[in-house]
């Protein structure tokens, strides 16, 4: 548990916003070169690994961009405007920190609110400390991206950071290869770019494998918050077999398949029905003509904030979970 | 003139077969292999067997618009617009129906007959209409049926200190920008596609893309400019008269960075002027091309644009020469090595 | 072949989007009458093929028409052994209230959408519509004799049978779009009667109510020359405006703009002229919100058309239509693949 908390740490704190991923990609390439027999990267940055097997060809997926702002201006008192890479929420946004690639640090601020008038990501800005253009200029450019700036905290059974979503499925899927041995089939482990803005990576990469099946590891909501929303999700109850959410209706042999080797195994798990959000498998399933795909997510709380929260047991039998998986014979369909 | 003629062609998502004629008149001298595809996207090339890279350009053909829908009974003629238009543009406009190009007004309820309140809120798509001057439905079908297209009724004219005016800019200047390219003789494959129907969902691009399978693309768009008084400085898009804009990204794509860069040093190295969009708002055709396939670089190097989709759209003349130049510059420092492809 | 009872076994049949197993097995057997080659691909889109006569090279044509249904899914049993839902596409909430349905789990139990009685109702409530997260099922159980036999993904579906109401108008749920499967139907019926050089590939396509997800891949599979959606759009209806309908009993409407191809379009007025079958033209300005939106776009490109079933009250358990515009659809479709030959495909790209 210690060594996957420190792998976890090391994982989510990396600086990788939506189409910035290089540096989480060198650390994952780096982790998972000595099990694998081959690596790659491609056009779009999603590093691709093979781990041969006998089999029909699966694609595992893990996205490794995590939300964050791009910067579209800066005014001559050194104040930053910026875009969203993915889902932000305003409210969530406001007086919480940012870094950039370089290590320049900031503050995300807001313009006065009349009476009736909501928060926007128009009306906000933010705050590097520079009180000139030039000044900003010297350490931020257009273009460039920050994600959020907090570190991974250690709460026993389980741990907070920024980009749970979905590093800690990277993680996942890190440990899988490592302890994957024997598969049943050809897996091709995909580090994938740019989901947080349209599953952009998976579709490029999935074309190019061409897998047999897929599967995405992703996070997914709970339900077990103070009146939270209605989902029977919990931290602590296992991973999930995804049934479906906006982006993909999990094929009923997958999800089938799923089940029975969590049941075999004796790992706990959960169904998850998601309302909305989307996930890589979204994009995998409609590659040429059909790819029965299937999703496993790791609950967490308090998902697109700075302080997303899983339970490493979820993480453990996550892990557990897949390595069982590919080590199984996948359904006929 | 190439852009009187090439914004003055009619050509709504779908019926963009003006906008082809005149492309075709322009190029025809030039030793361009040209074909058509599926959807009507018109792609020229040159060097298709030579060592790559393989390049892709992108500039589509069809315009913002109008269709008809219904012809009432008076002769009226309800419409719907063809990609994304703000009703508020279109009152008491002039467009042209049809293959005809026949004369119609946007007519609405006179002041007179309003009352005050009814003055403060734009009037909503529904309650307005075309009048071509028709006595009765029977009248009207004579010449006009459902599904015939209208455009604006705008000529092409330059106006101000090097400005010029016209109904489509977007994209017709990138159409033009492309054609003005695809001029040049490069040495490596290079793909000039005018593409369709991207106003209702970048429709035309993908498919030719997955045909030519490039290496990496660049789209040519008529890109907002907003710097017009009273919008604060972050709002403002691009300006017109600082040069083509590069995008670092919109709703549709992100673009390369090292395309991005190289486009910069390349603009620097001749001295041309070029600027970043200050916003992320709106999609072009690298989006779809940037999908295609196992993927491909993209990049957008675009003509400031005021005023897109309304009936007039305004560009400033040295913008539109500089992006030409740096457009074709940049093709060159590809074939020079500029650009690593993975 | 009686039409009306094949459509009847295939509505009443169940066929969520994404979970199409049962009414997909109805269907291939449909198929059988006419072709030996009938498969099902990795998302379930069936895809029975009709070879034309001779060899070479001939010219392709898929028709799809879906067979996925609109439903609903459990996300919670609660401790009172009510069901709390959510929807697969789009349903009109307002039309659920009162509905009976049935709820796949284990076994299938008879269940309703509750309606709060309007003795209970306060002013303001009865002003609002009840909102999808507040609407539950009553299956009758207990709540531990629920969750075990009902579990979080399970599915649901309208309990409607279909209704026969005057001249030749039918109302059922799911007629959206399992009226397009029947027009495939009639048309391959009609096929038996004519020469065709025409490969055809009927394809009951799956998941088009969340995304025309199955168009997607199954166009990618067969890459025709020219595709065909069938399906259903709005019949004309007082307070409607008549360019967002097409007439009951009219005949197929057929659908203009930049999702068809001008001179598949072209083909159909010509084929329906000659063989005097009335078709309504729609305007389609933009997205026909069918499955030609995403077979257009397969690969490089793909001419494709729309014919649709006037078709009222879209997306409830009473959708309405006339069974004479199916019969006359499928015989344009037939007609219009009897047209078809290699020269007219070639001039498909010629723009």
């Amino acid at each position: 548990m210690m060594e996957l908390k420190a792998l976890t740490k090391k994982i989510v704190t990396a600086y990788g916003p939506t189409g910035l991923e290089t540096n989480v990609a060198n650390i994952i390439v780096e982790e998972i070169r000595p099990f694998v027999d081959s690596v790659r990267i491609d056009a779009l940055g999603n590093v691709i690994a093979v781990k041969k097997g006998k089999g029909p060809k699966v694609m595992l997926a893990a996205h490794m961009d995590e939300i964050g702002i791009m910067v579209t201006h800066i005014d001559e008192n050194g104040f930053l405007r910026f875009t969203n890479l993915g889902g932000l929420n305003p409210y969530v946004l406001l007086g919480t920190r940012c870094i950039f690639g370089n290590g320049t640090r900031g503050v995300y601020g807001a313009e006065k609110l009349e009476a009736n008038e909501t928060l926007s990501l128009a009306k906000m800005y933010v705050d590097i400390g520079a009180t000139t253009r030039a000044e900003a200029e010297e350490k931020v450019k257009i273009g460039d991206c920050a994600g959020a700036d907090y570190e991974c905290i250690d709460l026993g059974k389980r741990m907070v950071s920024k980009a749970m979503d979905d590093r800690i499925a990277c993680v996942v899927l890190i440990e899988t290869i490592k302890q994957l041995k024997k598969p049943s089939v050809e897996c091709h482990f995909v580090f994938t770019v740019q989901e947080e803005v349209g599953l952009r990576g998976a579709r490029t990469s999935a074309f190019a494998v061409d897998p047999d099946y897929g599967i995405a590891i992703d996070v997914t909501r709970t339900g077990d918050t103070p009146k939270g929303i209605t989902m029977e999700v919990s931290l602590g109850k296992g991973p999930t077999v995804k049934v479906r959410d906006s982006s993909v209706l999990c094929h009923p042999a997958m999800i089938q398949f799923m089940k029975e080797v969590a049941t075999k195994k004796k790992i706990p798990y959960q169904l998850e029905v998601l309302e909305a959000g989307g996930t890589d498998s979204g994009a995998i399933h409609l590659t040429k003509s059909g790819v029965p795909s299937g999703v496993m997510s790791i609950a967490c709380r308090y998902i697109h904030t700075p302080s997303e929260m899983v339970d490493m047991d979820d993480v453990d039998n996550g892990i557990k979970l897949m390595v069982a998986i590919l080590q199984s014979t996948f359904p006929k369909v | 003139m190439l852009l009187k003629r090439i914004t003055e062609a009619a050509g709504v998502a779908g019926d963009e077969y003006e906008v082809r004629s005149v492309i075709k008149e322009e190029l025809a001298k030039f030793t361009l292999t040209m074909k058509t595809d599926m959807l009507g996207n018109l792609i020229y090339s040159q060097n298709e067997d030579a060592p790559g890279p393989r390049v892709m350009l992108a500039a589509h053909m069809d315009e913002i618009g109008l269709m008809i829908v219904q012809i009432e009974n008076s002769g009226l003629l309800y419409f719907k617009p063809v990609g994304g238009i703000d009703p508020r543009v279109l009152v008491a406009k002039v467009v042209r129906v049809g293959k005809k190009k026949l004369p119609g007004v946007i007519g609405a309820k006179a002041i007179h007959l309003q009352k005050p309140e009814e003055r403060q809120v734009p009037l909503p798509l529904e309650a307005l209409y075309i009048d071509i001057g028709a006595k009765s439905k029977e009248d009207a079908e004579k010449v006009v049926s459902v599904g015939d297209y209208a455009v604006f009724d705008t000529e092409y004219e330059t106006f101000g200190d090097g400005f010029a005016k016209g109904k489509s800019f977007d994209d017709r200047i990138g159409c033009a920008v492309l054609a003005e390219v695809m001029k040049e003789k490069f040495s490596i494959p290079v793909y000039g596609v005018f593409t369709v129907s991207e106003e209702i969902g970048l429709r035309g691009a993908g498919v030719a893309a997955y045909a030519i399978d490039p290496q990496l693309a660049i789209s040519l768009e008529g890109t907002t400019a907003h710097d017009v008084s009273g919008v604060e400085d972050h709002l403002v898009s691009t300006r017109c008269g600082a040069g083509p804009s590069l995008t670092y990204m919109d709703r549709s794509v992100i673009s390369d960075r090292n395309l991005i860069a190289l486009a910069a040093k390349t603009a620097e190295s001749l001295g041309i002027p070029y600027q970043y969009k200050n916003t992320a708002t709106g999609g072009n055709d690298s989006g779809k091309i940037n999908q295609t396939r196992g993927g491909v670089p993209t990049i957008e190097i675009s003509v400031p644009t005021r005023y897109c989709h309304s009936p007039i759209s305004v560009i400033h003349l040295e913008d539109y020469k500089n992006t030409i130049a740096l457009v074709k510059a940049f093709i060159h420092a590809i074939e020079t090595g500029g650009f690593e492809i993975k | 072949m009686n039409g009306k009872e094949l459509l009847k076994s295939m509505i009443e049949n169940t066929g969520v989007s994404g979970f199409e197993a049962p009414v997909a097995g109805l269907i291939q057997e449909l198929f059988k009458p006419y072709t030996k080659d009938i498969r099902s691909d990795a998302l379930g889109n069936i895809i029975a093929k009709v070879n034309g006569t001779g060899e070479g090279t001939k010219p392709k044509i898929m028709l799809a028409g879906h067979m996925d249904e609109i439903g609903l899914m459990v996300t919670k049993i609660d401790d009172k052994g009510f069901l709390h839902v959510t929807q697969i596409g789009g349903f009109d909430q307002r039309t659920l209230p009162a509905q009976e349905v049935w709820v796949h789990g284990k076994k299938t139990l008879l269940g309703f959408v509750v309606a709060k009685p309007p003795h209970l109702l306060s002013p303001e409530e009865r002003k609002k519509t009840v909102p999808l997260s507040e609407l539950l099922i009553d299956i009758g159980f207990s709540a531990e004799k629920a969750k075990e036999l009902v579990q979080v993904g399970d599915l649901i579906t309208l309990k409607r049978s279909m209704q026969e109401l005057q001249n030749d108008w039918l109302a059922g749920k799911a007629m959206d779009d399992r009226a397009g499967v029947m027009v495939m139907l009639e048309c391959l019926e009609e096929l038996k009667k004519l020469k065709h050089l025409a490969d055809v590939y009927a394809v009951a396509t799956v998941q088009e109510e969340v995304g025309m997800r199955g168009a997607i891949t199954s166009t990618f599979g067969i890459m025709p020359d020219i595709g065909i959606a069938i399906d259903v759009c709005h019949g004309r209806m007082p307070a409607v405006p008549d360019y967002n309908t097409s007439p009951m009993g009219g005949g197929p409407s057929i659908a203009m703009g930049p999702n068809v191809h001008p001179k598949v379009l072209a083909l159909i007025k010509k084929v329906a002229k000659e063989n005097r079958i009335p078709i309504s033209l729609s305007p389609a300005p933009g997205a026909t919100g069918t499955d030609a939106w995403m077979m257009q776009i397969t690969q490089s490109g793909v001419a494709t058309a729309v014919v649709s079933i006037p078709l009222r009250y879209m997306h409830t358990a009473v959708e309405t239509l006339s069974y004479s515009d199916i019969q006359q659809s499928g015989k344009l479709l037939a007609y219009l693949i009897a047209a078809l030959d290699c020269a007219f495909v070639e001039e498909l790209s010629c723009y």
